[in-house]
């Protein structure tokens, strides 16, 4: 204990300070661009399959296979397949890049089935008396199906943005600077363990903890009584 | 691009990973089991417990529900040997695996406790059940039948993450194929064939748990 309280003062610095809210930023810069991009996509994957044209038959039926592939393969093997694809198709992208492709890609997955549940919560008459009232797909989608089905989609999708938060952790096995990284090089600066890397817990923490209850206080004024 | 795919030099490793993915779905199930343990206990400290109790059950889950379980084994495996304990790579990446489950088991539960109604316990005990009967007969079937497929996804969820111990030296599905590529550096195909193993591992597991659900507790789950 005595050590800890000892490396007190060289720990906490101005640039050490520096050095963590900026990889505290990349943290949340990493997830914030995955699950824009993973809403985006997740949501045109999610209307596809809702096609019923037998033309577009393999497409669905591809988009099924390529979800379920990386909702089923772990972040870490995820990331490393990026990075190593990235190599050989000899891209010169940043290692900041290609992490955030790897999230965009799990995102695209896990967000295209939130939204999924989200459209299939909307009752099929609503789809149905969309159809008679001659609307087009983009139509019934923007004036009755996500007005209702937003609010379904919300809660889980901010769960699964903390989630992508925690994993992004991950990144740091290629070199991104992010704030797990931060705890390695603090630590490998001669920094007790304990000292650096429960400075990085708590900054997880910090970042997580009032995005969790936001999410929890949306959930609740969302959960308003729907009819049908 | 110039590189050409040579999945032969990568094909006799395949038993040798398939051994991996066999330690990471062991390592899952203990883990699981133990955090099951520490669910429990931590269900039943948040809803029968005293105020005290219940304001530590919340401190560990939040906790540890907001905290990446990567920066949480490296604790771990850094804090440990400080205090004179020095532990196998599975042993601590199988402790922090298991208080981490705990902390989303305590949470799936709770929610289980939650969807037994007063009522039911009431009626039991009208009929004259004692405590273990009302146990077996009423509140396990109703619990299982909520719990069943979320305890299920999250033991999926759990053989993934097994795969961060590569980073501590855990020989498991993708520790092995951290070994591989070094002996080879084919590292697409390597990982790529991983990516697949782990698939088919997961997927086999979804359809043994559905069958499992569905024949235990009557539980109707897609495996896809």
């Amino acid at each position: 204990m005595g050590h800890l309280l000892a490396q007190l003062p060289s720990f906490f610095t101005y640039y050490n300070a520096l050095f963590l809210v900026s990889a505290l930023a990349s943290t949340f810069a990493l997830t914030a661009i995955g699950c824009g991009v993973g809403l985006i996509l997740g949501f045109v994957i999610a209307v596809l399959r809702r096609t019923q044209a037998r033309a577009a038959a393999p497409l669905r039926l591809s988009l099924i296979v390529l979800v379920e592939l990386f909702r089923r393969i772990p972040f870490l093997v995820t990331l490393l397949l990026v990075f190593y694809g990235a190599q050989v198709a000899g891209l010169n992208v940043s290692l900041f890049a290609i992490a955030s492709t790897s999230v965009c890609l799990i995102a695209t997955a896990y967000i295209s089935e939130i939204v999924r549940a989200g459209l299939d919560s909307v009752h099929p008459n609503q789809w149905d008396s969309a159809a008679v009232s001659n609307f087009t797909l983009l139509q019934t989608l923007r004036l009755v199906v996500v007005p209702q089905a937003w609010l379904v989609m919300l809660p889980p999708a901010f769960a699964f943005f903390l989630l992508f938060l925690k994993d992004s952790a991950l990144a740091s096995q290629i070199g991104v600077v992010e704030l797990t990284y931060a705890g390695k090089v603090l630590n490998n600066r001669g920094f007790s363990p304990v000292l650096s890397f429960g400075t990085i817990l708590v900054l997880y923490f910090a970042l997580s903890y009032p995005l969790m209850r936001l999410g929890q206080r949306m959930e609740v004024s969302l959960a308003r009584p729907r009819h049908h | 691009m110039q590189y050409t795919f040579q999945f032969s030099q990568v094909t006799r490793y395949i038993p040798y990973l398939l051994g991996g993915g066999l330690v990471s779905l062991e390592l899952a199930f203990l883990a699981f089991c133990g955090g099951m343990v520490l669910g429990l206990l931590g269900a039943i400290g948040k809803t029968f417990g005293g105020p005290v109790l219940r304001s530590l059950v919340r401190g560990y889950v939040v906790f540890f529900t907001n905290t990446p379980q990567l920066v949480q084994v490296y604790f771990l495996f850094f804090l440990l040997p400080d205090a004179g304990i020095i532990l196998t790579p599975f042993m601590a990446m199988l402790i922090g695996m298991t208080i981490n489950a705990g902390a989303y088991l305590t949470e799936i539960q709770r929610a289980g406790f939650l969807s037994v109604r007063p009522g039911e316990l009431e009626a039991a005990e009208t009929l004259g059940m004692s405590m273990l009967q009302q146990v077996r007969y009423v509140i396990l079937p109703h619990v299982m039948r909520t719990l069943f497929a979320p305890l299920s996804n999250h033991y999926i969820l759990m053989v993934l993450g097994t795969s961060m111990g590569a980073v501590f030296g855990v020989e498991e599905l993708t520790g092995r194929a951290y070994s591989v590529n070094a002996e080879t550096f084919r590292s697409i195909e390597i990982f790529s064939m991983v990516g697949l193993i782990y698939v088919t591992i997961t997927v086999l597991a979804s359809a043994l748990l559905a069958v499992l659900g569905r024949v235990l507790f009557r539980v109707r789950m897609k495996v896809i």
